[in-house]
């Protein structure tokens, strides 16, 4: 929040107005929640992620339902689930932050470049970004993780294409304004006008698309994980845990239903708080008179 | 004019088309696993493997294997499967009808769910019924497609036996992965009918109908929906990217045989062609669906002024 009170008019403002919208609280309350959970994993966690214990399975070789000293239960391994969705949380969201941080700055150096400079070069990354919306993003992340091998550049690769479109109607718009104008005038070399003056203005879109964009980032994680594709085991994602387990989901839904609550709500929670922050920071009116 | 337009359309969809065809050739060309290796097998004598080079036209500068590429791909030649050794495009056209169904029945329940949430939601503006159908909306943009095809299969097939564990052939097999990517798809229609909803009510025309005293039924359904439903429309050939994604996930979970299967099947061993052309057939159908958006809009709506 402190990169937008810089360039709000009423830093505080914004922020407690946020902090009135009663789902936009709950979102932060649940972030708060999963980043505890991820960054004190070794201290919550009963046990070590990976380490199958003797008595986790049943005689006949099954899952352990939840209860006793696996709260969450057991996995096909014999492995404790809750220790591994505690471990989980930090794949998720290492990925969700960095993977999306990365396509935000894709997006913005493309639509920034190409709305600023305009010409052949604005041209021509437009109508790259283009023929990338024309690409299912599933579909494009599976054939490269195919391809070469699963990481978090496909992640990024796929999904910079929205904050490009946007960056760049925004930029258009920016750099015909009085000001700019005028700072050109003044002899502002070109970096200072971008940086100074256009990317300040920016700022709200950018983290406004920056939170929603997580929670779609979290959703391609744990979808191509789920494919076999992503997070590769034994490192726990939400995503690969029901990969794994997913043969054993009629007889042991839970393995199946744990994680997919937590992906639901963590995605869940990302998506409030952008939306809140969008009504709050009002991109799309700010900079119009 | 129109005719302009309609041209204009239709040679940018073209120019997109061979894009798109670009960036699959130079994702095979940059391709780390050598073809040639894997169809002469590893004893092959140096010879061999330079004849069969010779004779895919591998040793030929890339612009003129991308203008083979691009001739095969006019002539829907999607190149040959790895491991299953029939053509890319015929594994396709076997499983394209069984997608087709399942798609026409999936937009049927995402625009009833998605249109039905919305107009609730409109006419109660503020209320909780509004705010709950919009948390409801909220979660379904959340949840990842695998988890809500799962939970459905686990409740409606596993724990209450109404309809068959996945697989193919009646419609009782076609009504869970049907509905699931209805709910999936139906928050951003709902989202998008709220708003356009409470927009059309607020307008001059509605205002007078209800003067004329007009009920409420005739108001909302006479005159509100058909103007409200518009900009609707237009999303149905835009959504087909997301769709495509979710077809992928709802018919390797559901066993439907259709083509996101036949891509599910193929990423277990990574069989490439078969990917590929899956995404391909995707990205064309993304963008005929765009252009047919885009030119059957004005017809809809005669205030959609044509660029």
């Amino acid at each position: 929040m402190t990169s937008a009170a810089g360039v709000n008019a009423q830093p505080m403002g914004a922020w407690r107005r946020l902090m009135q919208r009663k789902l936009a609280v709950f979102g932060l309350a649940l972030i708060a929640l999963v980043v505890a959970g991820a960054a004190f994993a070794p201290w919550l966690a009963p046990f070590a992620p990976d380490m199958q214990h003797f008595d986790g399975l049943t005689i006949e070789g099954a899952p352990l339902p939840p209860g006793g000293a696996y709260p969450m239960g057991t996995d096909l391994l014999g492995r404790d689930l809750f220790s591994r969705i505690l471990y989980g949380a930090r794949t998720s969201l290492i990925i969700g932050v960095v993977a999306n941080g990365l396509a935000l700055l894709i997006g913005t150096a493309v639509g920034l470049t190409a709305g600023y400079f305009r010409g052949w070069i604005g041209a021509a990354l437009m109508r790259f970004t283009d023929l990338m919306m024309a690409f299912p993003a599933l579909l494009l992340a599976i054939c490269l993780a195919a391809i070469f091998s699963p990481s978090l550049w496909i992640v990024a690769l796929v999904n910079w294409v929205q904050t490009a479109r946007v960056i760049y109607t925004e930029t258009t718009s920016l750099a015909t304004r009085d000001f700019i104008a005028a700072e050109r005038t003044l002899g502002a070399s070109t970096g200072r006008i971008l940086f100074r003056h256009i990317l300040p203005h920016l700022m709200p879109t950018l983290i406004v698309w920056g939170t929603l964009g997580i929670s779609t980032t979290v959703l391609l994680e744990a979808t191509l994980s789920f494919l076999g594709v992503g997070v590769q085991p034994p490192t726990p994602s939400w995503g690969n845990i029901i990969f794994e387990n997913q043969t054993y989901f009629q007889s042991a839904p839970w393995l199946v239903f744990i994680p997919g609550a937590a992906i639901i709500l963590l995605a869940l929670a990302f998506n409030l708080v952008g939306d809140a922050l969008r009504d709050v920071l009002d991109p799309t009116q700010r900079g119009r008179e | 004019m129109m005719a302009g337009y309609v041209l204009r359309r239709l040679i940018q969809s073209a120019l997109i088309l061979f894009g798109v065809a670009l960036i699959t050739f130079f994702l095979l060309f940059v391709l780390p696993a050598d073809p040639v290796r894997q169809i002469a097998g590893r004893s092959a004598t140096p010879e061999t493997v330079q004849n069969i080079r010779e004779q895919l036209g591998l040793d030929q500068p890339f612009a003129v294997q991308f203008g083979r590429y691009l001739g095969g791909l006019v002539q829907g030649d999607l190149g040959r499967s790895y491991l299953q050794k029939s053509q890319v495009s015929d594994l396709i056209a076997a499983r394209l009808p069984a997608t087709l169904l399942l798609m026409a029945a999936a937009i049927f329940c995402e625009l009833v769910i998605g249109l039905a949430m919305g107009i609730t939601a409109a006419l109660r503006r503020d209320s909780a019924t509004d705010q709950a159908l919009m948390m409801t909306s909220f979660v379904t943009v959340s949840a990842p497609q695998f988890v809500v095809s799962l939970l459905m299969l686990y409740v409606f097939a596993v724990k209450l036996g109404w309809f068959p564990i996945g697989g193919y052939g009646t419609f009782r097999h076609l009504v869970l992965p049907a509905i699931t990517l209805g709910i999936l798809g139906s928050g951003w229609y709902s989202r998008m009918m709220r708003s356009s909803m409470i927009d059309v009510m607020r307008t001059d025309y509605i205002r007078t109908a209800r003067a004329k005293g007009l009920t409420r039924a005739r108001v909302v359904l006479g005159h509100a929906l058909p103007n409200a439903i518009l900009p609707i429309i237009a999303m149905i050939g835009i959504d087909i990217g997301v769709f495509m994604g979710g077809i992928v996930v709802v018919e390797s979970v559901f066993g439907w045989p259709g083509i996101g299967q036949l891509a599910w099947q193929a990423i277990q061993r990574i069989d490439i062609p078969i990917i590929m052309g899956v995404t391909l057939v995707s990205a064309v159908a993304i963008v005929l669906g765009n252009l047919a958006a885009d030119l059957i809009a004005p017809f809809i709506d005669p205030r959609i002024k044509l660029k």
